[in-house]
């Protein structure tokens, strides 16, 4: 067991983990961060995203001791109190989910996406969702959702 | 999707990886960004008794300029080579390159020592380097060496960087001014490239001066299209089409599902001829 120090949505952990386990698995077994999930066993789906030290990861591809005196925000730590973050409120506005799997790491990828790129363009957007599969594939609201939270945050 | 149980070893300097993987021995494997080697792990296809973590070492990481090149750490990530004026400004093919590894988030964590010595055949960074000259820094129990691109490829998944031996830092000399495109031919997004065509050419007045091609997944590492960068020496763009299709001459490019030798062969002349004209464009 290797002991591991992580400030996860804002509250610092100390835990002893296995050095194979998934940072994936730390959040939602250990931390019970179930918003945070796995949608597939090959690093392609983009369901996991999280932010390590806000910059997008996939949670199953970093292991939970790498992320030792690391920041990390799950879809649990983005929006205020009772209240949701403005890409939350964008993806409810815009029905940009259908199942919803996919939702928080479109949501967790598509708020690294405006940190980088404020005001990207539709090909932009599909781009910077490369990494996302929506097997609904109801891509076609989730990028009018991302569009329409860059214009309200202009 | 949980790897078989391994010791953890996080050194803070290369000489302590060093001591960490000549102690593993055998069944000791680096993981750098982790991107390719976690996906292996997971799957079981690999289960090394240690994993010997670089991402602690902060001298790994960073790209300098160094006068007439440029150096880029082990440990850089994807993402920060994409962002670099340095990288775009006097490697642009390697700048086109790293904006179609894999996706946001992988780019974010991969690192480009990590892609270079894992060496699979349909990674996209391999032909820029080649294209570009680089030459590989590798530091070992004997002190440190210098490899050139050309010669640090030997097989699939297989680099000039032997056990016991890090890959520290890439040095790629300048290519100020020189034009530069990456074409990648995939079935969909996220898709490894079926080929994949790095360009970057010297012109005067719309004439082709100098040209390297550097050729991904043509076979069982990156190549140079020697043929077609003689070929093209002269040439415009209205009148390279017959040099790019040389582009195939010396490879053995692989079969699989996603199509044959021929039509790689195909494919290669037809990148090249695009690859090479968007670099005279732009």
């Amino acid at each position: 067991m290797t002991r591991i120090t992580v400030k996860v949505d804002g509250v610092e952990y100390s835990d002893d983990v296995e050095p194979r386990t998934l940072l994936v698995h730390y959040l939602r077994e250990t931390l019970g961060k179930v918003g945070t999930v796995v949608g597939c066993d090959t690093s392609n789906c983009g369901a996991c995203t999280v932010h390590l030290d806000g910059r997008s990861v996939k949670s199953c591809s970093v292991l939970a001791v790498q992320a030792h005196g690391h920041e990390v925000t799950t879809i649990e730590g983005i929006a205020p109190a009772g209240g949701l973050h403005p890409m939350q409120q964008a993806f409810h506005d815009n029905h940009a989910l259908q199942c919803g799997f996919c939702t928080p790491g479109m949501i967790m990828q598509a708020i690294d996406l405006l940190a980088e790129n404020p005001d990207p363009s539709e090909q932009e957007i599909r781009e910077g969702l490369e990494g996302n599969l929506c097997r609904c594939t109801g891509y076609h609201n989730i990028v009018k959702a991302v569009s329409a939270a860059a214009k309200a945050g202009e | 999707m949980i790897p078989v149980a391994f010791e953890y070893v996080a050194p803070t300097s290369v000489a302590d990886a060093l001591g960490a993987l000549a102690a593993a021995g055998d069944d000791g494997k680096v993981i750098a960004g982790g991107q390719s080697l976690l996906p292996v792990l997971r799957m079981r296809l690999n289960a090394p008794e240690t994993v010997i973590d670089l991402g602690r070492i902060e001298s790994l990481r960073g790209i300098r300029d160094g006068g007439d090149h440029l150096v880029i750490g082990a440990m850089t990530p994807h993402a920060e080579v994409l962002a670099s004026d340095l990288v775009r400004e006097h490697a642009a093919v390697l700048h086109e390159a790293v904006a179609t590894v894999a996706d946001p988030q992988i780019r974010h964590r991969g690192t480009l020592g990590g892609a270079v010595v894992h060496a699979d055949p349909a990674g996209d960074l391999g032909a820029p380097l080649l294209a570009l000259d680089a030459t590989m820094v590798i530091v070992g129990p004997g002190g440190e060496r210098t490899v050139p691109a050309t010669e640090f490829y030997h097989d699939i998944f297989a680099t000039a960087v032997g056990d016991g031996e890090l890959l520290t830092e890439v040095r790629i000399p300048k290519h100020t001014g020189w034009g530069a495109a990456y074409e990648k031919f995939t079935r969909a997004a996220q898709q490894w490239a079926i080929i994949g065509v790095a360009a970057t050419v010297r012109t005067q007045g719309g004439q082709i001066v100098e040209a390297k091609v550097g050729l991904t997944n043509m076979g069982s590492t990156p190549v140079r299209a020697r043929a077609a960068e003689a070929d093209l020496v002269g040439r415009h763009a209205d009148d390279c089409g017959q040099a790019c299709g040389r582009a195939a001459e010396g490879t053995n490019p692989p079969s699989d599902l996603n199509g044959d030798a021929d039509y790689r062969r195909h494919l290669a002349g037809v990148l090249t001829a695009r690859a090479v004209r968007a670099a005279m464009a732009g």
